[in-house]
């Protein structure tokens, strides 16, 4: 197995199925020429073309409906929106055409695009660069969403998903593509349903996806070894369809749930996961499920602003010394 | 475009105009539901660009209005009309409505409700058409007013940039809902906006499908021939409200009679009389004979259509026993 970064992993999994297939094509802005902003397609125009490895003029709902009507005829587009900031823009095709068009044609037609973009709070980027919209894309009907938290899930997801015949959003992160960690060396295919238990414990369910599952392995060494609590770590790497009976099978075994979330705390991951909790093994909690999310505010630009608006591992450990009195 | 044509051509516009008729009628009676959006008056635009493609293989897509379009392409009326009637028969098995109207196996590739929302996807038809090495086209026939969409503008900029074939049919009736051309767009020739990305355009009589066809063919042969996108802007009217539930309060009699006087099917069958190529009494019979078909095949094909079942309203949301969603061969 080699180490790779989350960006090395990403590139390889689009060299790879660019490789396999000669219908995939990747459209993006600056993501040709210019090697990519997170250099996930680095290398490609090169070796691909200009016809498969296409710099799209600055147009994310113009470029996105381009990649589904495409996918109608067969291609399978890999989008990159250079920052989920922008991907509001892009929505309306991305909802309204792709989503939709297997329902409303009553199978007929089916968009099996992948779009992929960061999201997430990087340093000091301010309101409009610091969007956490995978809520957003979770509630959307005949939407895959998934989110890798390491270079062998990105690896992984984002070739099952260019495969995949679902249109499929892929939730980075900006802070997380010089991430390390290990990818298998033979081709991998990550399911996109499903959860994986990244840290095995027993006495509480730390649930995180993406970067928050950093903090919730890391809070997870501090409560076992200052407070011996032993925490088990559940990686929501699906949000939708999220995994009912991996969250079920969990909490069924540890009794007791933390959702840590860097978006802000309404309508979103942890409340759907609280909701699943509450429907799925109610009856089996010896506390009440707690949420760790974000401030709900426009991110600010102030440095100690910005950090106070976002969780980090302390507040996991806060949350689950409170939550056993400890 | 000889007289066999013509008269065909003549046939294919009543119908389409009777079949629309109908609907009012089935809507009316409360057979139909939600939004339906009838063609009546602008029948020579899709007959007539329609003429000039190749139905059934380039790939057309268009709005809500969709059924004539759906039907010019190769797809069966009376799942059109089952469709309508939210039947399992139907061409969407009563999921889409009158607004997203499929034939897939027609590449006739849907309606659509969102203004503007087409335009893209046209364009990334072409885009496949043209990477796979094909000959087809992509027809996208959209009103006026989805002009004044950002898609217009993205989607028309992708689609010089890249010379992708694709042909942009912008049937002008003048108005958005209630709202006139001139209230709401700043260049009221929509010919003319489309030279800001330097793609060819024309502006035509789209009342007249001999016109019509005339334009398409050289729009077609251009985009055809690899030459990079063509826009065409058909002048025409629609004679019922913008929908349904639209009062039509807006526009005066006289526009309306004007107008009135100019209507596709009139005119071909006039000019088709006036040539001693049929008769008015041919005429007649081929109506009778339009409005039995309609009423004894396809009214009661949709009448007597199964209802989708309640069990599978959760089906067609995502891909059925995807492997990749396991991992494929993991
Ligand atoms: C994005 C969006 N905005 C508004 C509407 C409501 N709406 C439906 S049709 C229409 C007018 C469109 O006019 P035009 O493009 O000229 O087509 P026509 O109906 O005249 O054929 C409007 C405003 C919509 N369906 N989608
Ligand atoms: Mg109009």
């Amino acid at each position: 197995m080699a180490e790779l970064m989350y960006w090395e992993a990403l590139r390889r999994a689009h060299d790879e199925e660019m490789a396999n297939d000669p219908l995939v094509i990747c459209m993006g802005e600056d993501i040709g020429m210019a090697g990519g902003t997170y250099k996930a397609t680095q290398g490609l125009y090169d070796k691909y073309g200009a016809e498969r490895v296409i710099d799209t003029p600055i147009s994310e709902n113009g470029y996105t409906g381009l990649g589904i009507g495409a996918s109608f005829l067969g291609l399978r587009p890999i989008i990159e929106i250079m920052s989920v900031n922008f991907a509001w823009l892009a929505l309306d095709q991305l909802f309204n055409s792709a989503a939709k068009v297997r329902y409303m044609s009553g199978g007929q037609l089916e968009a099996p695009v992948v779009v992929r973009s960061p999201g997430g709070v990087a340093h000091q980027l301010g309101a409009q660069h610091s969007a956490r919209m995978e809520k957003v894309f979770m509630g959307i009907a005949g939407l895959r969403v998934v989110t890798p938290s390491n270079p062998r899930q990105a690896y992984g997801l984002l070739k099952s998903a260019v495969r995949c015949n679902d249109p499929v959003y892929i939730n980075e992160h900006e802070l997380m593509y010089n991430f390390k960690g290990e990818v298998p060396d033979e081709e991998y295919f990550h399911p996109l349903e499903g959860s994986e238990v990244a840290r095995e414990g027993k006495d509480v369910t730390l649930f995180g996806y993406n970067i928050s599952v950093h903090w919730c392995l890391q809070a997870a060494e501090t409560l076992s070894q200052q407070y011996g609590i032993e925490a088990e770590v559940v990686d929501l790497y699906a949000l939708s369809p999220l995994d009912r009976a991996g969250i079920r099978a969990s909490v069924n075994k540890t009794h007791r749930a933390v959702i840590v979330e860097e978006a802000e705390a309404p309508v979103g991951v942890g409340s759907e996961v609280m909701a699943i909790i509450n429907e799925e093994c109610f009856f089996e909690l010896d506390a009440a499920p707690v949420r760790v999310s974000a401030a709900n505010v426009p991110m600010p630009y102030n440095h100690t602003l910005e950090r106070a608006a976002i969780p980090k591992a302390d507040d996991v450990v806060a949350a689950v010394r409170k939550m056993f009195g400890k | 475009m000889n007289v066999a044509d013509k008269k065909r051509l003549l046939r294919e516009m009543l119908f389409a105009r009777r079949f629309e008729e109908r609907c009012y009628e089935a809507y009316v009676e409360r057979k139909i539901g939600g939004f339906l959006h009838l063609y009546p008056g602008q029948e020579a635009c899709a007959f007539g660009v329609m003429e000039a493609a190749r139905p059934g293989r380039d790939y057309v897509i268009t709005g809500y209005r969709d059924h004539v379009h759906a039907i010019r392409c190769g797809a069966d009326p009376k799942a059109i009309m089952a469709e309508l009637y939210g039947k399992e028969t139907g061409s969407s098995r009563g999921r889409g409505g009158s607004m997203h109207i499929f034939d897939v196996e027609h590449h006739f590739m849907g309606g659509y409700a969102l203004v503007g929302g087409p335009f893209p996807l046209a364009a990334g038809m072409a885009k496949a058409i043209k990477m796979k090495g094909d000959d087809d086209i992509a027809i996208c026939f959209l009103g006026d007013a989805a002009n004044n969409q950002g898609t217009f503008h993205e989607s028309l900029n992708m689609a010089a940039l890249w010379e992708l074939p694709v042909l942009y049919v912008c049937e002008n009736n003048l108005y958005g809902i209630g709202t006139r051309i001139d209230r709401s767009t700043a260049v009221v020739e929509q010919y003319k906006r489309v030279s800001a990305y330097g793609i060819p355009s024309d502006q035509i009589d789209g009342q007249d499908i001999e016109v019509v066809f005339k334009a398409a063919q050289k729009a077609v042969k251009h985009v055809r021939s690899g030459k990079g996108p063509y826009f065409l802007e058909l002048l025409t009217y629609r004679y019922r409200g913008h929908s349904m539930s639209d009062s039509n309060a807006y526009r005066s009699k006289d526009e309306e009679k004007m107008w009135s006087k100019r209507d596709p099917i009139i005119m071909l069958r006039d000019r088709l009389i006036e040539a001693g190529e049929i008769t008015k009494d041919d005429y007649k019979a081929m109506d009778t004979e339009i409005l039995d078909q309609i009423e004894d095949d396809i009214i009661a094909y949709a009448e007597s259509s199964p209802e989708p079942k309640v069990e599978e309203l959760e089906k067609y949301v995502l891909a059925e026993n995807d492997p990749w969603v396991r991992g494929g061969k993991n």
